[in-house]
């Protein structure tokens, strides 16, 4: 079986003032199954949510260079033109926001906002599109969802809005769902209803998904496989389990390092020093090098190679195999 | 044992939520509805809750940034809420805070060095002459490079910002800081770097700190005691040990299950609390959790349960009945092999860590 999404070689480069440039997203390459759940993870300024803007073909035309291939069911969307792609945004692509308040309209109720999104993509009329919203609002779980599609975002808890931005999402059965920190601006017991929601959601809908997310936790949580980036690059891919019991990049240790332990109390939390390099001039060798605790002097020289560890588990790392021996 | 610093009585605060076309007030909010606490020197006291359970006014409140509408809150004895302007002005010296956002907590036209001489001269500290050497000591202190004393906010890091942030708070030599959701706007490997730097300034400047966060994995690190807050009340109140190792509030036990662990087969193991957290406006009678318990009965629909005990206060009135709670259990310690790899971060963390920071040179 052929992957849902193909993404091969693809670049992002800002172009900013006085000729200066930025490369964010350097030479990503990852395909996904139809009905997986990839988490892609890493902190501020990584790429990751550059990578899922790219994908949907949401950037700045004006200042972003996008390179490579973005293959959707075959098609490559980079080579769309944008008529077509607004076609499939919000029908087989859809895409969900940290915020949920300032993707949606203040003006319009929670409703018509998705009833609009079924008129569009399904040519429902707007009695067929209503019942449909209904139905997915309850599918989301709103208490009772025949008043709540009457009202207005502001009337809704957070936890509520972004419920309604999956249903949204979810309302002409996508078949790719990138969902960028669902619930990084939720409260924690509100947080742990909504990824019970996606892992419920996902099951039933088989959309591809993939949902970025700092948190390793929420990627433990929901995800089938995870991709760590760092400073533009993808540096480990392993399927879930895996990735949390035998990471084999140094930042993906790190990371899982610098999370404060519920199991035991230690005086000094671990943590990652220094801090990214500068993305208008990234070292020539690994970007990871200044700040590893495993580093040698060849991991300067050259960029690393890409260590194959086992079943779709790799690492973008020299050193790797890591054993726990390792000087 | 020792006098406490801060001690807190029957505090409440109610703010206005809608007012009539004339200005009279049609709803209120009990953001504290009924607070008592007492604050240890030398120690953290961790206030933890979702949004707008009253954690942050509390914080306002012990610094008098807000004034009380019914309570008392004492530091070293002394009422503030009695202060005069000369004695609130000495008591800003005492007591300071650091805000969550690094972005916003500071000015972006003023450079690190004016951000920190600003409190030196507004109290007369340290003579005019001598205030830039201050102002290294006070980098230095929160392991900056003293070469970024002339540079602007902009061009600092999230975790830069905030060691800015609280060496501007050290700078008049506080007694006591209020950390509202600290590390919160922070990545992962830096937010453990900040939480660092609080423990270290604590044990070398005999700080007390007053913790307020949403993370109990953060509050696990960082707190001695622990509050647990709910829609403007305590639910809570113990050592942060024994909170977490037996919780006993049917809340704490939700919070702690609902925190999304690194371990792909913890999932689904969880006690979820159904709903939404109550409009404030007005709250279940009873005992605020009622409508989200699992356990509730009759008596918590009707009597608010106080908060209970001294070791371990829990405001429940079915605590000693409940199932014993397994959020400890459910986590699993990673595997040997991976304990070593970690540990390269934490040993190179800590050599640094010591050279980083360095005594305050002053009385």
């Amino acid at each position: 079986m052929s992957a849902l999404i193909d993404i091969s070689g693809l670049k992002v480069v800002f172009h900013g003032d006085r000729g200066r440039t930025m490369h964010a997203v350097d030479t990503v390459n990852f395909d996904l199954a139809r009905g997986a759940t990839l988490g892609l993870v890493g902190e501020s300024g990584c790429g990751k949510s550059v990578t899922a803007l790219a994908i949907m073909g949401l950037l700045p035309k004006d200042s972003t260079e996008v390179v490579g291939h973005v293959r959707f069911d075959g098609v490559d969307l980079l080579a769309l033109p944008d008529s077509q792609l607004r076609d499939l945004r919000g029908d087989r692509l859809a895409m969900i926001f940290q915020e949920p308040m300032t993707s949606l309209n203040p003006a319009y109720t929670v409703g018509e906002q998705i009833i609009e999104v079924l008129m569009r993509h399904r040519g429902l009329t707007h009695d067929a599109a209503r019942e449909k919203t209904i139905a997915l609002l309850r599918d989301v779980r709103i208490p009772s969802p025949e008043q709540r599609v009457d009202d207005y975002p502001h009337k809704l808890s957070g936890g509520m809005r972004q419920r309604v931005m999956i249903a949204m999402a979810l309302a002409c059965d996508p078949q790719l769902l990138i969902a960028d920190e669902p619930t990084t601006a939720l409260d924690v017991t509100i947080q742990a209803q909504v990824l019970e929601l996606m892992r419920t959601l996902k099951e039933k809908s088989g959309a591809a998904i993939i949902l970025i997310s700092h948190d390793l936790g929420v990627v433990a949580e929901v995800c089938d496989e995870v991709a760590v980036m760092y400073a533009g690059e993808i540096v480990e891919r392993a399927p879930v389990g895996e990735l949390f019991d035998n990471p084999q990049h140094p930042y993906t240790i790190g990371l899982l390092a610098s999370i404060p332990r519920l199991d035991r109390r230690v005086d000094k939390l671990a943590t990652i020093e220094g801090s990214l390099p500068d993305m208008g001039h990234v070292p020539q060798g690994c970007r990871f090098a200044a700040r590893c605790p495993f580093a040698i002097e060849a991991c300067t020289a050259a960029p690393p190679p890409i260590v194959t560890i086992g079943a779709s588990h790799w690492s973008r790392c020299l050193r790797a195999p890591l054993d726990g021996d390792a000087a | 044992m020792n006098e406490p610093l801060v001690e807190i009585k029957g505090l409440v605060r109610h703010f206005v939520a809608r007012r009539s076309a004339l200005g009279r007030t049609l709803a209120t909010v009990k953001a504290v509805d009924g607070v008592d606490l007492t604050i240890q020197p030398g120690r953290t006291l961790a206030l933890v809750g979702e949004s707008g359970c009253g954690k942050s006014t509390i914080g306002r409140l012990i610094l008098r940034l807000i004034e009380p509408t019914a309570g008392t809150v004492r530091f070293g004895g002394r009422d503030i809420g009695a202060f005069g302007d000369k004695e609130l002005r000495a008591f800003r010296r005492e007591a300071q805070i650091v805000f969550q956002d690094p972005y916003a907590s500071l000015n972006p036209r003023m450079t690190v060095e004016q951000v920190l001489t600003e409190p030196l001269a507004l109290h007369g500290i340290v003579p005019a002459g001598k205030r830039r050497e201050r102002v290294h000591e006070l980098l230095h202190l929160v392991g900056l490079d003293t070469r970024f004393a002339r540079r602007y906010p902009h061009e600092f890091s999230g975790g830069q910002r905030q060691r800015i942030a609280i060496a501007r708070a050290l700078a008049v030599e506080p007694k006591l800081i209020v950390c509202d959701e600290p590390v919160s706007a922070l990545d992962v490997s830096v937010r453990s770097q900040i939480l660092n730097l609080l423990d270290d300034l604590q044990r070398r400047l005999s700080l007390t700190y007053i913790f307020i966060s949403h993370d109990l994995s953060v509050v696990k690190h960082i707190a001695t005691r622990v509050a647990v807050m709910y829609l403007g009340r305590i639910v809570e109140l113990a050592p942060a040990e024994e909170l977490f190792a037996n919780p006993r509030h049917p809340y704490t036990r939700a919070l702690l299950s609902a925190i999304p662990l690194p371990q792909p087969r913890a999932r689904q193991q969880r006690q979820l609390l159904e709903g939404d957290v109550p409009s404030p406006i007005s709250p279940p009678a009873g005992c605020h959790l009622h409508p989200r318990c699992a356990y509730a009965i009759d008596r918590c629909r009707i009597e608010r349960p106080e908060l209970g005990g001294d070791g371990h206060a829990t405001a429940c009135h079915r605590w000693r009945e409940l199932p014993p709670a397994a959020a400890a259990a459910m986590v699993e310690p990673p595997g040997p092999r991976l304990e070593r790899l970690m540990a390269k971060f934490a040993r190179r963390n800590d050599g640094l860590a010591s050279a980083g920071v360095d005594t305050l040179g002053t009385g």
